[in-house]
């Protein structure tokens, strides 16, 4: 027996706010203007794709204490703008990006479920944790949370919010105007929770929505990370492995995670981030690819991707010359706030990365590029749709989350090129089914 | 003189308690996005200058400090600034301001939330600033503690401070919006390829803000707004709240009883206006209850009580109604926010019937010109308050 095919969960990510987003580009468009989101949003769509992805921004990056000024910034609130989205979208799922750390549970679930009562059901969360004292500088309660408790607090955060949007039966509102009768109980909304990070209490505003609960994704390769994904119970989860060889175990073992917490098949979707470039012939999309990261990465902004590792002012190499000769300084004075840390282990990282300038003879622009500019899928359409395909059916993963080095037009392409070929080998939806974000996850 | 303006204020079913029972209403519809958009479009044939939507964090209750256990009544609401921003793209010109409580949330999320509004209604957005501390509310939050309060409790001193400390918490609040707005200057992003800049960062500032329950250091994540400063407003039934309003509103909502006390309301806002250096800078706006084509009495009748509401209430034919808003407008209000009893129909009552009516006498506009929420209340588009900082810097 053949196995089924898998039908391709896609994403579309916009809004960058990093060297991937290049801006220098005659075409680049507005990054904060609603057109711009319109014009993604409904791209997506149109490609039949299953959701639309915001990620959120809380402070501006900083370089030894002034703004970046070499990357695109500046972005709006995502639920506001996926709010606004449901007004021009039909059938797409609509996530947005919040943290746990510097929202209250109360005001979060609430908006969430008015974003899917508005939407007809298409409203998602993608959780995530931080806990930098630079961050907590724009909130009220600053930098409180210890590095250490980020994923208590998030995993409290997630069940206050489900007893929330269970506080409220699907029943509940009568509005019977004959009888008299609008509400079946009086204490319809109630809830209480005592826990370690939340003692919370009273009556929650909003009516049980389409889904009931918004869906849930989540992001963390840690062991903590991924208990927290299957035990806490996201619907999805973002993977940074793009080779089957990383891929394979990983989908692996959130499915055993899944089933061990009683979860059924299927209920908890793998979807790694993804960029793709597209040309007529595959030298012709590396070539492009080649011209588009050194657009996403200038000199300037190859120290700078220099520092986060580093932790030093690099300002003073020759972004044409050889990689600094000092070492990272991990625990010196932070040289870059605001943007998580990517290496664990500067040092190793630095020596790996000295290593691979020493065999291709890079110089320091050249080594950024390689590392910050890589990008997964590159080649024809048929390619790309290819290996898009092979990664899935072979459980590397349930889908992608797509992003594009352009604003607000670079998905464009992706649709008119490689959904097509998706559609025609079965992979990917031709019409919507269903109405809610569940329904079009396949969710269980 | 001046252009008189006409607001009306949103919530569930309308501001009669039983508004959900008439015939003529939708409640089953109260939490979708199809009911709101209608009566945006409504209040837009209507040549409206804004509505506001009523938001709270609590449950509705006939108790103004508990919840209660009425199940006769609406219970249930949705976040009014996400309401907003569903709107936004389905309409034009019309202003729109969610309200938001400033007791509990996060003034950094907020002016990002305000501020992409403006973006999404292409500078049409304002915010209704409203205190919270009500019924529980600390509670849900599970954060602060604030004493319960009660109408037998609320000349202690302890609750009377509280309740000072709230709106105190309310200024800081709106100075942090304001002060977020303006993190940005309005040409900070220069996309300049030759420098490989794609801001000038000099034209953007922290804000440095230290108060009492919060610090902010900014600058904001979202570019200044179309409007520059979208609109701040405020409903106020005393003096605590005017002075709020006088130091740091646009517009002030008030609830005067009869013209006496609408003459010396308006008086008490200017004066505190002007103590606060901004005489002539406040709109002081009448909020009133309308009933044009409900039937007050019934609902009365139906909800067994004809309390409900500190507004003006006002049921009698629409020319008595125009009458009462010239007047008002005469002794130098700017407008008013009318409060349907019962949506739709009397919100649709207004734009058939007392919008042609106050056009027929020539109080009111025959058509739409500004496209943003501040000019059409005739307030310019500020520079930003940070931006002087930035000459000199290479430009």
């Amino acid at each position: 027996m053949t196995k089924p095919r898998k039908q391709i969960i896609l994403g579309a990510y916009l809004g960058g706010v990093n060297h991937q987003t290049v801006w220098s580009d005659p075409a680049a468009g507005s990054q904060i203007e609603f057109a711009s989101f319109r014009h993604a949003a409904q791209t997506a769509e149109r490609g039949k794709f299953d959701f639309f992805f915001l990620a959120e921004g809380l402070a501006l990056r900083e370089r030894l204490g002034q703004v970046f000024d070499q990357d695109v910034i500046g972005r709006p609130n995502a639920l506001t703008v996926l709010a606004a989205l449901a007004e021009v979208t039909e059938h797409l799922g609509l996530i947005g990006t919040v943290n746990t750390t510097f929202n209250e549970p109360y005001e979060l679930a609430r908006q969430l479920a008015t974003l899917d009562h508005l939407s007809g059901g298409r409203a998602g969360w993608n959780v995530v944790t931080s806990s930098d004292a630079f961050t907590g500088q724009n909130f009220r309660r600053g930098g409180f949370l210890a590095r250490e408790d980020r994923y208590v607090r998030a995993e409290e955060f997630v069940a206050v919010a489900r007893r929330l949007w269970d506080s409220w039966a699907a029943d509940d509102i009568v509005a019977d105007q004959e009888s008299g009768q609008f509400v079946r109980r009086s204490d319809a909304g109630s809830f209480a929770f005592h826990g370690q990070q939340f003692d919370v209490s009273g009556r929650f505003t909003v009516p049980r929505s389409p889904q009931g609960h918004p869906v849930i994704l989540q992001a963390g390769v840690s062991a903590e990370g991924r208990e927290f994904a299957t035990g806490g119970g996201p619907d999805a989860i973002f993977s940074p492995y793009h080779t089957l060889a990383e891929a394979q175990p990983f989908y692996r073992d959130i499915q055993e995670r899944a089933a061990r917490h009683g979860r059924p098949a299927g209920s908890v979707k793998v979807l790694p981030g993804g960029a793709f470039v597209l040309g007529d012939t595959e030298a012709d999309a590396i070539e492009r690819q080649r011209e588009i990261a050194r657009a996403q990465i200038s000199g300037r902004g190859a120290q700078i991707l220099l520092e986060t590792v580093w932790n030093r002012d690099l300002s003073g190499y020759d972004p044409d010359g050889p990689l600094p000769e000092v070492d990272p300084d991990p625990d010196g004075p932070p040289v870059i706030q605001g943007r998580a840390r990517i290496h664990q282990n500067p040092a190793a990282t630095v020596a790996q990365w000295r290593a691979i300038a020493d065999q291709h003879k890079y110089s320091l622009r050249e080594l950024a590029v390689h590392v910050f500019g890589h990008v997964e899928f590159v080649g024809t359409p048929a390619q790309v749709a290819d290996r898009l395909d092979a990664f899935v059916q072979n459980d590397g993963s349930d889908g992608f989350i797509l992003g594009s080095h352009l604003t607000p037009t670079g998905l464009d392409e992706f649709v008119d090129k490689v959904v097509p070929l998706l559609q025609e080998r079965g992979s990917l939806r031709a019409e919507y089914e269903g109405t809610t974000l569940s329904d079009i996850l396949l969710l269980p | 003189m001046t252009q008189l303006h006409l607001a009306v204020g949103l919530d569930g079913a309308g501001w009669h308690p039983a508004a959900w029972r008439s015939s003529t209403a939708r409640p089953p519809e109260l939490f979708t996005a199809a009911y709101w958009k209608s009566l945006v479009a409504e209040a837009q044939r209507g040549l409206l200058d804004f509505v506001t939507i009523d938001d709270t964090l609590t449950i509705q209750s006939a108790d103004h400090f508990a919840a209660d256990e009425r199940t006769d009544q609406v219970r249930g609401r949705l976040d009014a600034g996400l309401i907003a921003a569903r709107v936004a793209p389905a309409s034009a010109y019309l202003g729109i301001v969610p309200t938001v409580t400033t007791t509990h949330t996060e003034p950094f999320h907020v002016a990002t939330a305000i501020a992409t509004l403006d973006y999404v209604s292409d500078g049409r957005a304002g915010v209704q600033i409203r205190t919270g501390g009500l019924g529980g509310e600390a509670a849900q939050f599970g954060r602060r503690n604030l004493p319960t309060l009660s109408w037998e409790r609320l000349q202690e001193p302890e609750v009377q401070l509280a309740v000072a400390e709230r709106f105190d918490e309310a200024a800081e609040f709106i100075e942090v919006l304001r002060r977020l707005w303006d993190s940005w200057d309005d040409d900070a992003e220069i996309r300049d390829a030759a420098t490989g800049r794609f801001i000038d960062r000099d034209r953007l500032h922290h804000i440095d803000f230290v108060g009492r329950e919060f610090s902010v250091r900014g600058p904001s994540i979202t570019p200044r707004p179309p409007q520059g400063q979208p609109l701040v407003t405020a409903l106020g039934h005393g003096t605590v709240p005017y002075r709020l309003a006088a130091r740091q509103a646009d517009v002030l909502f008030v609830t005067p009883a009869d013209a006496a006390g609408a003459r010396d309301i308006l008086a008490e806002a200017r004066s505190l206006a002007e103590e606060a250096g901004r005489a002539g800078e406040l709109q002081v706006f009448a909020d009133l209850v309308v009933f044009l084509d409900s039937h007050q009495d019934e609902l009365d009748e139906l909800a067994g009580t004809d309390s409900y509401t500190e507004a003006r209430i006002l049921a009698g034919p629409v020319e008595e109604l125009a009458d009462h808003i010239e007047e008002l407008h005469q002794l130098g209000y700017a407008g008013v926010r009318l409060r349907p009893a019962v949506l739709p129909a009397d919100l649709t009552a207004i734009t058939d019937r007392l919008v042609p009516e106050l056009q027929r006498r020539g109080l009111f506009r025959t058509g739409y010109d500004e496209p943003t929420l501040r000019g059409r209340l005739g307030l310019t588009r500020p520079a930003g308050r940070y931006a002087h900082l930035s000459n000199g810097s290479a430009r």
